[in-house]
């Protein structure tokens, strides 16, 4: 049976994709959400460390599966390798209703106001294709007070002097902190920095229907048991269905874009929950599928008119692949310092994202989330056995008194950090999947051991006995779960995949809402950012077809 | 009135062993062609070797060590699930560490005393074993596997067939199960 014509198409029920449904059903489009998953239950692996989108040793709690997915990495040398999602390295994000949004840690990070015009401020930096962003921080900031008011915030921005400015404070106020953070929070202030809590898609106290966090400890990488974890699932896309507008269409994988003889983008092909496949057709689609998959499906879009894969004529697309070089330290504290109190991660301070001699961006520095057993047995500083007694005494000492210092480090673009689709290898469903090559660049190394030496500093001066950094990984290639850049927006169609919009330049009615569209990552966990731009797009496609606009 | 109710209890229990003998007849049979095994995927020779390796790995002391936890039984039940990939990394890795412990010690490992197989799994994990069977590096590459597959065994969920009793979570002071933490603090 042939799907009946809608106006709208969204592809992936993530962070973007689920405000941008939100937006345009309450507008009045009709609208299909595709998620290639299906809805998450926490009951699945309720405290299952092996399962947790963490550790994935067994296997993805909330997918994708390794059954039917892989991915290639390129190597420096060109070797290239096939991996799984539950191997390192595969750059997953969750494969359900919500995606990220359920297992996240759900920091709530607005970008600062330096972030949108970093070419401007720092420079050009060698090997990198920096450039600013083509809107500001003000053009976003009603972007994110919505998406802090209507999914759920809980902190007080006021106590943290580097916060942008805000027209509203947030809806929730922050949580406490646990008995790392007031450690750290007395020695961040000796030192002379600006500790404050952190913002979280959390209800600190009851909010918009759903119950306060109870603070047990399966808070990241988990779903949450009590829906306390704001995500899109549990606001946006209910609140979506519920307007009879959107029709949620899980298990269902979208494969290609389709292209009619006037070169006209009329719709999809998908392949349903059994396997079949199907079309859809809409006026206007949009893509927020993740930074990765988001790129897969338009180079994988091919036809006389799009011959490289829309959006790609000017070999931009899934270029400047970022995610986030994660750098910090781990300290061993006389007494136990950890209480298993979730969500653990509590503090933070902004005082290295900017104006650092000689570091480009920087990154913000927060304690880390709960701790959980077989991902301590890996922690250990250099020298130490990771088997025999030796192994086990450390583990047995030491498990709560280490405390863990971190930041999501801002990768500098890189032209040549891509994803593109491999000549050969297939998924389950013999659509070709996505290569992902290229590496760092060496500021990103400046940045990652400027940013560790603060986060030794900061655990030496709570009391830590020892402690060792964690910087030196090596350059590697990009992506993870904070994966962007792969469809750039800008002003000048040649150097850009979008317009500031969302807009794929060489299409009228095909736009990109995940954080593929960021032209830089921040120095901070994106998904606040990524849902702003679900409503800046959808917001604009609901204001546009209020006005009559078709986008023909 | 149904059929056994029909039959006097003598007869019933006479039948039963009947039954019973008659089945373990049937496994004297079966048992020239596939010995019987409660192990899924490795031999009663393999889980003699990998038993003193995972103990190895994490010993006991005041508490259980890996042996008695499960992670033999762990690993030989992901290895028909989401470690079927390796498989043959066991299957050939715990024939070589056998004959390494052969060529050093001539012993079998399993039959080595603790101090000479730490000697020799340290010597692989220094990736100094001269003299083995073993590809440049592999010897390393297989301990590390199984050094990683016992700490999921031992510290991940007991559903999972390891972490006995929650040996894991009582040794590192954990609340098991999950005890909620509302009212710890204001």
């Amino acid at each position: 049976m042939k799907n009946k014509h809608v106006n709208a198409i969204v592809i992936g029920a993530g962070a973007g994709g689920g405000a941008v449904a939100k937006e345009l059903s309450f507008a009045g489009l009709s609208v299909v959400l595709f998620e290639r998953g299906g809805w998450a239950k926490y009951d699945d692996v309720y405290d299952d460390e092996l399962h947790s989108q963490r550790i994935r040793a067994l296997g993805q709690a909330y997918g994708p599966d390794d059954a039917r997915h892989c991915r290639v990495i390129e190597n420096k040398d060109g070797s290239t390798k096939i991996i799984r999602p539950s191997d390192g390295g595969f750059s997953e994000v969750a494969a359900c209703v919500g995606s990220g949004t359920v297992s996240y840690g759900a920091m709530a990070w607005r970008f600062m106001e330096e972030d949108f015009k970093l070419k401007s401020i720092y420079g050009a930096v060698e090997g990198s294709s920096l450039s600013d962003w083509p809107i500001s921080y003000s053009d976003l900031e009603p972007c994110y007070e919505k998406a802090e008011w209507e999914m759920g915030v809980s902190g007080d921005e006021t106590q943290n002097p580097f916060s942008p400015p805000r027209n509203k404070p947030l809806p929730m106020p922050p949580f406490s902190h646990n008995k790392e953070a007031l450690i750290l929070k007395d020695a961040a202030l000796r030192l002379g920095w600006h500790p404050f809590p952190i913002p979280m898609l959390r209800n600190s106290v009851p909010y918009d229907n759903r119950p306060a966090c109870y603070r047990m400890r399966t808070c990241v990488g988990f779903a949450c048991p009590v829906n306390a974890k704001a995500g899109s699932h549990n606001t946006v896309i209910p609140k979506a269905i519920e307007t009879g507008n959107c029709e949620l269409r899980i298990n269902s994988l979208v494969s290609e874009i389709l292209v009619n003889d006037n070169g006209k983008i009329y719709g999809v092909n998908y392949f349903d929950a059994d396997n079949k496949q199907q079309t859809q057709s809409a006026d206007v689609l949009i893509v927020s599928a993740s930074a990765i998959e988001t790129a897969r499906l338009l180079l994988n879009s091919k036809s006389k008119f799009f011959p490289n894969g829309i959006g790609n004529g000017n070999d931009w697309v899934g270029r400047n692949l970022q995610g986030h070089l994660y750098t910090g330290a781990y300290g061993i504290f006389k007494d136990e310092i950890y209480d298993d109190f979730g969500p653990g991660a509590s503090i933070a301070l902004c005082d290295f994202n900017h104006h650092n001699e000689g570091i480009v961006g920087g990154a913000l520095l927060a304690n880390e989330f709960i701790r959980m057993p077989y991902q301590f047995s890996e922690i250990r500083p250099k020298g130490e056995p990771y088997w025999g007694l030796k192994h086990k005494e450390f583990q047995r000492n030491n498990f709560k008194k280490v405390a863990r210092v971190m930041g999501p480090l801002q990768e500098m673009p890189n032209f040549n950090s891509r994803v593109t689709v491999d000549p050969s290898v297939k998924d389950f469903w013999g659509i070709p999947v996505a290569r992902l090559s290229g590496e760092r660049l060496d500021a990103d190394m400046k940045g990652a051991n400027f940013i560790a030496e603060k986060a030794e500093k900061w655990l030496l001066e709570a009391g830590a006995e020892f402690t060792w950094q964690t910087a030196s990984k090596g350059k590697g290639v990009s992506g993870g779960a904070h994966q962007a850049g792969t469809c750039r927006m800008g002003n000048d169609p040649k150097k850009s995949v979008t317009d500031p919009f969302g807009r794929v330049h060489e299409t009228p009615n095909l736009f990109v809402a995940d954080g593929g569209l960021n032209v830089t990552n921040g120095g901070f966990n994106p998904a606040l950012t990524i849902i702003a731009l679900g409503y800046r797009v959808g917001g604009y496609i609901a204001n546009e077809w209020a006005k009559g606009n078709r986008f023909k | 009135m149904d059929v056994k109710n029909k039959i006097s209890r003598r007869k019933f229990l006479s039948l039963s062993l009947v039954g019973i003998g008659g089945i373990s007849l049937l496994s004297l049979g079966a048992l020239n062609k596939k010995p019987i095994s409660k192990w899924r995927f490795f031999t009663e020779n393999e889980v003699l070797i990998l038993d003193a390796l995972v103990e190895q790995i994490i010993p006991t002391d005041e508490s259980m060590g890996a042996r008695d936890a499960g992670a033999t039984n762990f690993i030989d039940k992901q290895l028909m699930g989401p470690y079927q990939q390796f498989q043959k990394d066991y299957r050939d890795g715990l024939k070589l560490l056998q004959q390494s412990s052969m060529e050093k010690f001539n012993s079998k490992f399993e039959e080595l005393n603790w101090e000479n197989q730490t000697i020799l799994l340290k010597l692989i994990d220094k990736d100094e074993l001269k003299h083995s069977h073993w590809e440049k590096g592999a010897d390393k590459k297989f301990f590390s596997m199984v050094i990683r597959h016992t700490m999921q065994s031992f510290y991940g969920s007991p559903k999972h067939g390891g972490n006995k009793n929650n040996v894991s979570y009582k040794m590192l002071k954990l609340d098991t199960p999950i005890i909620i933490g509302q009212n710890r603090y204001k």
